[in-house]
């Protein structure tokens, strides 16, 4: 099962590497965020400019694993339109190796966004306070997001046959799940059950942990979500792959069209 | 074991109301090649589809290499090889890329796996494109490179769902060959095709579908039925007489008589006999057997 989810894995990366203008594209899209998001919110926030985007950028480092989900559904949905996967499942390989091998190129991918952002993040004046072992630490729980949402993504591109239908209906999950979480606002300045919502969605907890680990701005609120970040940051991606892996793997073998 | 790579029995499998396979039996002897005939949308994908474990039934009972179908999928899906109607290789990888990943999840060897992709990509006339992208590949070129991904073990049984449609007959007669190599060496075969002369050249038995089940079974001979002795009469008005005559069915239009015959030379010698004595004047005479277009014509009513 390893073996054939190490096959997959190749066959996914290779896939990028036969496409470069895809890795242009998105490696594009992190970039815009923490450009356009750290200089046009920024200029409009009292703390503004650098302290924004020292507050922002663990933010966008989450972002960019959501807008991933997208990618991986597509990928999936595609890939089933297509007779290969027909072909897969007509062979003896463990049925739950395309979905491995698509886990590991995401996270492989993921990585190498982490790193484009950073860069990015260092350039525009973000910095890391606490040492490389926190920072480090913070990016695990960023790729352990990815990972469940990889298989939320996964899930999705197995339920819904056509890849122009997942990206209609990713970004409108997408948007709202982003704008309601401490990305761009501490939940603190929300109106009361706004900020509930914010507080507990798991891309803020993880936002929040990132925060805390990174030693940026933003840490704060006494709620027990607030106070438990990174606990949470942990439970909320485990509980997705709990909940999605399976349903993931089971929707593949339904396929039985 | 028994001596039968493909056991089919009562198949059922319907998409809402519509009854893709209703009632479909089948039995295919270890080592032979059987062709799978019938019109569009007569279920033979659907069965194929079945058999390869790629979608479930609703009711019967399905052997395949000695395993249970629905019980045993694991052990079915280490045993065949499947190429289906539309091509299912990775299109944005290479000829080699693709075979050699294929090969990896049949669990070859890496090596082994390498060697099996250049000795295919040869076999298959494509090693000049092995490093293509397969989505430059023509449409024939990407068929074959379809039959080669499941030629990289050989298996069991193989299922063959309209494997030369859109082929050359360069590349046909390559396919062709291909298949017999894999059936002299002990594969089963169970193949789809929309050309009968595929069916007639390739299989030892064919079965007839139609809508959902096997409405004709036998070999190619058997279907095609017996030879007849055809006479195309000068003149209309003689036509009963010389039905009667030769005790054959009349044909109006074309102004022909048709007898069954069993020994050829012999009901030639007679009929040529009769018709001089009874002075009728023939346009055209001739011993003919139908061809298997014909008898799938005339089993399918036409609507093939
Ligand atoms: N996925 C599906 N969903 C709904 N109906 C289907 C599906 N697949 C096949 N059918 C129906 O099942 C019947 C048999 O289809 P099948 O593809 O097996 O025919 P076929 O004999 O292979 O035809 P062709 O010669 O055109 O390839 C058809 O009526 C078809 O509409
Ligand atoms: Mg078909």
């Amino acid at each position: 099962m390893i073996a054939d989810g190490w096959v997959m894995t190749g066959r996914h990366l290779r896939h990028v590497v036969r496409a470069p203008e895809q890795i242009i594209i998105f490696f594009t899209l992190p970039i815009m965020f923490v450009l356009v998001f750290g200089y046009v919110f920024g200029a409009g926030m009292a703390v503004g400019g650098t302290a924004y985007r020292e507050f922002l950028l663990p933010g966008v480092f989450a972002m960019t694993q959501l807008y991933g989900l997208g990618a991986t559904a597509i990928a999936i949905s595609t890939d089933i339109g297509k007779g290969v996967v027909d072909r897969f499942r007509s062979m003896p390989a463990a049925r739950s190796a395309l979905m491995i091998g698509r886990g590991t190129a995401d996270l492989t991918r993921a990585l190498m966004e982490m790193t484009v952002l950073v860069v990015c993040g260092l350039l525009v004046g973000w910095q890391w306070h606490r040492g490389a072992g926190y920072a480090l630490a913070a990016v695990g729980l960023l790729l352990l997001l990815r990972l469940a949402l990889s298989c939320v993504g996964v899930y999705l591109g197995t339920v819904v046959p056509n890849p122009d239908t997942v990206s209609l209906i990713v970004f409108p999950f997408a948007f709202p799940l982003t704008a309601l979480s401490n990305i761009y606002v501490a939940p603190e300045l929300l109106p009361h059950w706004l900020g509930a919502i914010s507080a507990w969605n798991p891309l803020s907890a993880t936002v929040a942990a990132c925060r805390e680990l990174f030693g940026n701005p933003g840490v704060g609120g006494d709620s027990w979500a607030a106070t438990h970040a990174i606990e949470l940051a942990i439970l909320w991606p485990l509980a997705l792959i709990a909940i999605f892996g399976p349903l993931a793997v089971r929707s593949y073998r339904r396929l039985s069209r | 074991m028994t001596g039968w790579a493909i056991v089919a029995e009562g198949l059922l499998k319907a998409y809402r109301k519509n009854r893709a396979l209703d009632g479909f039996d089948l039995q295919v002897a270890a080592g032979t090649v059987c062709g799978l005939l019938g019109p569009n949308g007569a279920g033979k994908t659907t069965a194929v589809r079945v058999l390869s474990t790629l979608v479930r039934f609703d009711a019967g009972r399905a052997l395949v290499a000695g395993a249970d179908v629905v019980r045993e999928p694991g052990l079915v899906r280490e045993r065949i090889s499947l190429t289906g109607q539309y091509a299912a290789v990775d299109e944005v990888l290479s000829g080699w890329q693709n075979l050699v990943m294929f090969g990896r999840l049949s669990h070859l060897g890496k090596r082994e796996a390498k060697r099996r992709a250049d000795e295919l990509l040869g076999e298959f006339g494509l090693a000049d494109a092995a490093g293509r992208s397969a989505v430059e590949y023509s449409g024939g070129m990407r068929r074959r490179l379809d039959l080669a991904a499941s030629l990289i073990r050989r298996p069991e049984v193989l299922f063959l769902d309209e494997p030369t449609t859109g082929l050359d007959p360069a590349s046909r007669t390559q396919v062709w060959g291909a298949v017999r190599k894999l059936v002299a060496e002990g594969t089963t075969v169970l193949l789809t095709t929309q050309y009968l002369d595929e069916a007639d050249q390739l299989a030892d038995r064919i079965s007839v579908v139609d809508a959902g089940r096997v409405i004709a079974e036998g070999t190619p001979d058997e279907l095609k039925g017996v030879d007849r002795l055809e006479v195309v009469v000068h003149d209309a008005g003689q036509l009963t007489q010389t039905a009667a005559l030769l005790s054959g069915t009349a044909d109006v239009d074309t102004r022909r008589v048709r007898v069954v015959v069993t020994d050829r030379v012999a009901a030639m010698t007679e009929a040529l006999r009769k018709l001089e004595e009874a002075g009728i004047a023939v346009d055209d005479i001739g011993i003919r057997r139908p061809t298997l277009d014909e008898a799938f014509l005339q089993l399918t009513g036409g609507k093939g």
